[in-house]
C-alpha cells in the first residue's frame, strides 16, 4: 500500500519502541504438570555431555526432556534411574534400555567454539526395540539461541516418533494483571516461548487489555486496549513494536480474529446499535457487516479454510455457538447442551470446535465433533475460559482460576494430559497460542 | 431510604394543605388536617382568616414542596449504580425511581453530560461479557432518554468483566459486579 492511501485511512501508527528501553519486567511462567497421559511413550533423554571447558548456560537435554514430558505423549525417564549415561552410538547398550522399559533413547554432546562463539550440539535418537538410529544431527547456535536449539531438537524427535509436527518452538501471548494496594491496575500484554520462558512485554498500560490474536504469519498481534478510556483494536508488529489503531468506533471494538490468509480481520463492533460481527479488509479498512440481529453476536473464529466462521450469539435467549458460511451469511446453531456455550475456536483440521461450556454453574472447556455432534468436556476447574488451540491441534491453552488468581493451563485435546503455567504474582489470562513460526 | 420516606410524608401533607386553601370552606379542611402532620397543621392554623397572608403562605408552601421534592430527587440521584441479574440487562423495579430522578435532572440541565458504564461478573467469556455490559449500559441509556434526557447527553461504555466492584469469587461479589453506573462528567 502507498503512503497516501495509508493516511487516508487514518490509521494511526504509534511507535512504542521506547517501551522496550524501559526496565519493564516480564513475568516468567513456570510449568507444573498435574496429569500425564496413560498412553505416553517411554523415552530416555540422557544428559548431554559438556565437552567445553566452561559451564553451558542452558541445560539443553533437560529442556528436550521437559518439552517431551509436557506434551503428555511422552514419559521421560528420570536420570537417577538410568543404568548408564551414553553420549554416542558406540556407548549405547540397548539391553539396558529395554530392561528399563524404554521405547526411545536420546543421547548427545555439546561443544563450545571460542573461535566463532557458538555452541555445537550433536545428538542421536534410537529406537530401542529395533536397535536402529532414527536421527543423527548437529545443530549450532549462539548462547542466546540455545533454548531455540533445544526446542528444535524436541520438535524433530516428536515429529519422527509421532508423525505430527511439534509445537515446542511456538509461542504464547497472554495478558497479566497486577493490582496495587490502592486498587491501581497494571495490565501487560506479553509473549513467551510455549514453555512460558523468555517472556517479553509488548504493551504496558493501566487500562484493560484483552483478546490478543496472532496473525497467521505470527509476526503481528491484534488486541483490544482500553488505554484511551474506550476500547480500540490495535495491530502491533512484534519485531518492531510499531502498531496501528485499526478500529476505534463508537461503542464496542473487540474480539479480533485474523482470516487464515491474513487479509482481513473479523471483529465485533456496536457502532450501528448493538454487538455485530464485521469483516475488516486489512488493506483498505473497508468494513463488511456479517451478522445482523438485535441479539449479541461476538467472538468470531475462522475455519481453517477461511470459508466459515463460528461465533457466540444469544439470539436464542442464551449464549450459544453458531456457524455461518461467509458466502450466504446464514447462521446455524451448533450447541444445544446447557444455557451457556461461548467463544468457539475451530480445531486445526476444522472438524471440531472448542468453546466454553457451563453446566451446574461450572465453566469448562468443551469440544464438539462437528460431524456427529458429540460433546466432550476437557477440563474440570470451575472458571475456565479463553481456549486457544496449539497449531498442531494436539493441545489447547486456556485461562482458569486458582486460589484468587487467574492462571494459564494446558490440556491435550483428548483430555489426557494437563499442566498449569502459574505465575509468581498477579493474574494471568487471555492466552493465545501462536501459529508455527516458520 | 428512611429519610426519603419522611420527606415524602411531608410533601404529601403540604400538598393537601395547599389543596385545602383552594376550597370554599376555609376552616373545615384545616380541622380535618388536625393530627395528620404537626408542622403542616400549625402553619395552616397560624394563617387562618387572613386571606392575603394565606396566599403568601401557599406560595411559601409551594416553595417548600418544591424544595422537598428537589431534596428527594437529589437523594435519589445519589443512587448511581444499578444492578442486573445473571445474563440479563432489563432494568430492575428498584432502579426505576432513581433513574427517573436522573432523567429529570438531565432534562432540566441539558448541558450536563453523563457516561453510563456497563459491567459484568467474571463468569463466562470476556468478549461476550463486554457485549453484555454494553447492553446493560444501553438499557439504562434508553430508560434515561425515554424519560426526558437527550441522547447527546449520554455516552455508553462497557468494561465487561474487567473492573469488578467486588474482587470476590462468589455470588455476593458477582451480584455487585453485574451493574451499570451513571457517572456525571
Amino acid at each position: 500500500m502507498d503512503f497516501i492511501s495509508f493516511c487516508n485511512r487514518r490509521l494511526m501508527v504509534l511507535l512504542i519502541a521506547a517501551l522496550f528501553g524501559m526496565p519493564v519486567h516480564a513475568e516468567e511462567l513456570t510449568i507444573e504438570i498435574t496429569q500425564g497421559s496413560d498412553k505416553a511413550i517411554a523415552i530416555a533423554v540422557v544428559p548431554f555431555k559438556n565437552n567445553s571447558v566452561s559451564a553451558i548456560p542452558e541445560d539443553v537435554s533437560r529442556i528436550v526432556k521437559d518439552d517431551l514430558q509436557r506434551s503428555g505423549e511422552f514419559d521421560s525417564l528420570a536420570v537417577e534411574r538410568m543404568l548408564s549415561l551414553p553420549t554416542q552410538a558406540t556407548e549405547v547398550y540397548f539391553r539396558d534400555w529395554k530392561l528399563l522399559g524404554q521405547s526411545y533413547l536420546v543421547v548427545g554432546e555439546i561443544e563450545y567454539s571460542t573461535l566463532d562463539k557458538k555452541y555445537k550440539v550433536r545428538y542421536e535418537v534410537f529406537d530401542v526395540n529395533t536397535e536402529r538410529r532414527l536421527i543423527g544431527e548437529v545443530l549450532s547456535g549462539s548462547e542466546s539461541s540455545l533454548r531455540d536449539l533445544a526446542h528444535r531438537i524436541s520438535d524433530t524427535v516428536y515429529k519422527k516418533i509421532t508423525g505430527v509436527r511439534g509445537i515446542f518452538s511456538t509461542r504464547i501471548a497472554y495478558v497479566t494483571l497486577q493490582r496495587g494496594s490502592k486498587g491501581e491496575t497494571d495490565y501487560r500484554l506479553q509473549i513467551a516461548d510455549a514453555d512460558g520462558r523468555r517472556s517479553r512485554v509488548l504493551l504496558k498500560t493501566t487500562e484493560p487489555v484483552l483478546s490478543p490474536a496472532w496473525s497467521p504469519k505470527a509476526d503481528k498481534i491484534a488486541y483490544v486496549s482500553f488505554e484511551t478510556g474506550r476500547p480500540a483494536v490495535y495491530v502491533q508488529t512484534i519485531a518492531t513494536g510499531a502498531r496501528q489503531k485499526v478500529s476505534s468506533f463508537k461503542g464496542l471494538n473487540g474480539a479480533p480474529a485474523w482470516s487464515p490468509d491474513g487479509s482481513s480481520l473479523a471483529l465485533t463492533l456496536s457502532k450501528d446499535g448493538n454487538a455485530e460481527i464485521y469483516l475488516m479488509d486489512m488493506q483498505t479498512s473497508v468494513l463488511k457487516k456479517l451478522t445482523n440481529h438485535f441479539a449479541i453476536d461476538t467472538e468470531p473464529s475462522w475455519s481453517p479454510n477461511g470459508k466459515d466462521i463460528v461465533f457466540t450469539s444469544d439470539r436464542s435467549g442464551s449464549p450459544q455457538v453458531y456457524r455461518m458460511s461467509l458466502s450466504d451469511l446464514r447462521p446455524t446453531r451448533l450447541t444445544f447442551d446447557g444455557r451457556y456455550n461461548a467463544r468457539p475456536r475451530f480445531s486445526d483440521d476444522g472438524k471440531r470446535i472448542f468453546y466454553v461450556h457451563q453446566k451446574g454453574g461450572v465453566y469448562n472447556i468443551a469440544a464438539l465433533d462437528l460431524k456427529d455432534g458429540s460433546q466432550r468436556i476437557l477440563t474440570e476447574t470451575p472458571l475456565d475460559e479463553s481456549p486457544s488451540i496449539a497449531p498442531n491441534g494436539r493441545m489447547l491453552i486456556y485461562g482458569t482460576q486458582r486460589g484468587k488468581n487467574g492462571v494459564l493451563a494446558v490440556v491435550s485435546v483428548d483430555g489426557q494430559a494437563k499442566y498449569f503455567l502459574p505465575s509468581k504474582f498477579g493474574d494471568v489470562r487471555e492466552p493465545a497460542w501462536s501459529p508455527f513460526l516458520n | 431510604m428512611k429519610m426519603i420516606a419522611k420527606k415524602n410524608t411531608l410533601a404529601l401533607a403540604l400538598s393537601l394543605t395547599v389543596l385545602a386553601g383552594c376550597s370554599s370552606t376555609d376552616t373545615q379542611p384545616v380541622d380535618d388536617m388536625a393530627g395528620m402532620d404537626q408542622g403542616a397543621e400549625t402553619t395552616a392554623l397560624d394563617n387562618a382568616g387572613d386571606v392575603s397572608a394565606t396566599e403568601l403562605s401557599e406560595a411559601e408552601k409551594a416553595e417548600m414542596e418544591k424544595q422537598a421534592k428537589m431534596k428527594e430527587e437529589a437523594a435519589l440521584r445519589e443512587i448511581r449504580t444499578f444492578y442486573f441479574d445473571f445474563d440479563k440487562s432489563d432494568i430492575k423495579a428498584e432502579s426505576r425511581l432513581p433513574l427517573m430522578a436522573h432523567s429529570k435532572f438531565l432534562a432540566a440541565n441539558p448541558n450536563v453530560k453523563v457516561v453510563v458504564e456497563g459491567h459484568g461478573d467474571e463468569r463466562g467469556t470476556k468478549e461476550y461479557n463486554m457485549a453484555l455490559g454494553e447492553r446493560r449500559a444501553k438499557s439504562v441509556e434508553r430508560f434515561l432518554v425515554v424519560n426526558g434526557a437527550s441522547r447527546d447527553q449520554l455516552e455508553v461504555v462497557s468494561f465487561g468483566e474487567e473492573r469488578p466492584a467486588d474482587m470476590g469469587h462468589d455470588e455476593a461479589a458477582w451480584a455487585k459486579n453485574r451493574r451499570a453506573v451513571v457517572e456525571y462528567k
